[in-house]
């Protein structure tokens, strides 16, 4: 078992990469994290517009059913039959009275209560359940939920902290801006990568990987290591955002840094530069904003490209990456072109995005067999973690495993948070 | 004009020998000067939303696709297998045909294991102003919407 002297090293520069493949330590990530006091993003309030409206969804490998209730009110509970434990809302999404299994036709409604099931007394006074069965203490297992400008987060424990606590003061910032306007759901999209899911929540807070996995940032100069940039993390930094300026930098500064490192860049131009080119939106420059909400969230925006990223474990060998592509539903038609056009970028045909399936499951399937070795996470420096102005750095990284090893109580004595 | 389905056939035969040979060229010259290329999730596509996987409105950002492809993105090293069913005329408008055609697409990775990457439809308008068709428009309907590890070259 998998215990607080695995760490090498107090300050998470090496992480053993035991942890990326030890099937129990999976189990215990279920429990601890996923089903522990995290908050996980269900859905948007957009998408269960009206009363009965419902999405279902996953927290970690626990399959959620999201619905608006008659009230008004967002419910969510465990999408797993209190019977037999079958799936009682089989489609993604829809509008319905109630949700009722199809294996014995045990009958919830709206906020997850048992309400009916058949032949309950049974027939002609033969069979069914017992009187001293209680239907209240049947139903399905509810979610705490709350919002965030129509984001939609939910968690099993009774005691998380709020959520608005939860994200902080710059994550929560991060997601209001991205939400500031009511928004529309362009279409998802979904990727299946042979690695582990923790590989892909470190990608998204690896700043110094981009310019240098994803070429065509490069290639067609639309991101670049030298623009202003950095990451700027919660108080507890186990969330992150990535985030960097357009137009910050110089063709000279950028090809004398990348020449200097023997790194190609900005060596060719694009037939249609609207695939890349950025309108200011949020009354700021930011061109990228990358915000990564422990454990499996993500909040997106690379140029006028926006999307949450839900990151959905399938066992310790494989991950989900579901992604839901939005606009702002004030959006004029040649925006929501522009956003379609820019949807290029992302997903898992993404031009500046493809390449991490491929990242992450030759480093999955590399480190396997390996019992003793740890990766390195020491860009930016080792020891303290804390934000930095610059984007050469791995350093949320460490906070992410930081939290972590918080969670699943395997945190050494004198670590660093 | 009547539906030359020999050459109908020909222009879907061509366009998976060339993907499957990395002719990447080759096979951008079946598309017409004015022309669009999607691939869609059924997933999206069933509920009427309109974002793709792949997105190439116009002829230059399919061409910039193609030249990223070439030059800038990495993915995992494999080839692939087209396996094209007939095609099917749907109607003819014109000068163009509504062309169907069910595709599947078998990936095999540098040591040797095949599996199965995609399978779907393909919804094509032809275009035969002048010899020979043409590829005017082409959404790739795609079945398999949980792609597998990534989606590099095209389908």
């Amino acid at each position: 078992m998998i215990t607080a002297d695995i760490w090498p090293a107090l300050d998470y520069s090496r992480v053993p990469y035991r942890l990326y493949h030890d099937p129990a330590l999976y189990e215990r990530e279920q429990e601890r994290i996923f089903r522990g006091p995290a908050w996980s993003y269900l859905c948007l309030d957009a998408e269960i517009p009206g009363p009965g409206d419902f999405r279902t969804t996953y927290v970690g490998d626990t399959p959620v059913i999201v619905n608006r209730d008659r009230g008004g009110e967002v419910q969510a509970f465990v999408n797993r039959c209190a019977h037999r434990g079958a799936i009682v809302r089989r489609e993604l999404s829809g509008n319905a009275t109630e949700h009722t299994c199809i294996y014995h036709q045990w009958c919830y409604g709206l906020d997850g209560g048992l309400m009916a099931i058949p032949f309950r007394r049974g027939i002609r006074g033969k069979g069914g359940l017992d009187p001293s069965f209680d239907l209240g203490a049947h139903g399905l297992r509810r979610l705490r939920v709350a919002g965030v400008n129509g984001a939609i987060f939910g968690t099993l424990a009774a005691d998380a902290e709020p959520l608005e606590d939860y994200l902080g003061p710059p994550v929560l910032a991060q997601v209001r801006r991205l939400l500031e306007r009511p928004v529309r759901v362009l279409g998802y999209n979904r990727q299946r990568i042979r690695a582990n899911w923790k590989l892909y929540a470190e990608n998204t807070r690896d700043n110094y990987h981009a310019s240098l996995l994803h070429e065509f940032l490069v290639t067609f100069g639309l991101d670049r290591a030298t623009q202003v940039g950095g990451v700027t993390m919660d108080a507890r930094h186990r969330h992150n955002i990535t985030w960097a300026e357009g137009g910050s930098d110089t063709d000279e500064t950028a090809n004398r840094a990348y020449g200097d490192a023997r790194v190609r860049s900005n060596y060719l131009t694009l037939k249609e530069p609207s695939l890349v080119a950025f309108r200011p939106e949020h009354g700021d420059c930011l061109n990228l904003a990358v915000t990564s909400v422990f454990p499996g969230t993500v909040f997106v925006q690379i140029s006028n490209s926006l999307a949450i990223r839900q990151i959905r474990p399938r066992g310790i060998d494989e991950v989900e990456v579901f992604q839901t592509m939005i606009g702002y539903a004030d959006d004029p038609p040649e925006m929501t072109a522009h956003r379609l056009r820019q949807a290029n970028l992302v997903g898992p045909a993404g031009l500046v995005s493809m390449e991490d399936g491929e990242a992450i499951e030759i480093a999955h399937r590399a480190s396997k067999a390996e019992t003793t070795a740890a990766t390195v996470i020491e860009l930016g420096g080792a020891g303290v973690i804390s934000d930095r102005d610059y984007r050469v750095t791995d350093v949320p990284l460490r906070g992410f495993w930081s939290y972590y090893a918080e969670l699943l109580g395997i945190e050494p004595a004198g670590a660093v948070r | 004009m009547t539906a030359d389905r020999a050459a109908i056939h020909d222009l879907f035969a061509e366009y998976g020998a060339h993907l499957d040979a990395l002719r990447y060229d080759d096979w951008l010259g079946l598309f017409a000067a004015e022309c669009s290329y999607y691939v869609m999730p059924r997933e999206n596509h069933e509920r009427g939303l309109p974002a793709g996987l792949i997105y190439c409105d116009t002829r230059a950002v399919l061409e910039d696709r193609i030249r990223a492809l070439q030059e800038a993105n990495k993915y995992n090293i494999h080839s692939d297998r087209h396996l094209i069913g007939l095609p099917r005329l749907v109607r003819q408008e014109g000068e163009a045909f509504l062309v169907e055609a069910p595709f599947a697409v078998y990936q095999t990775e540098q040591e040797g294991d095949t599996r199965l990457f995609a399978t779907g439809l393909y919804r094509a308008r032809l275009q035969a102003t002048e010899a020979p068709l043409k590829i005017r428009e082409q959404l790739v309907l795609l079945d398999t919407f949980a792609v597998p590890s990534l989606l590099a070259t095209p389908l």
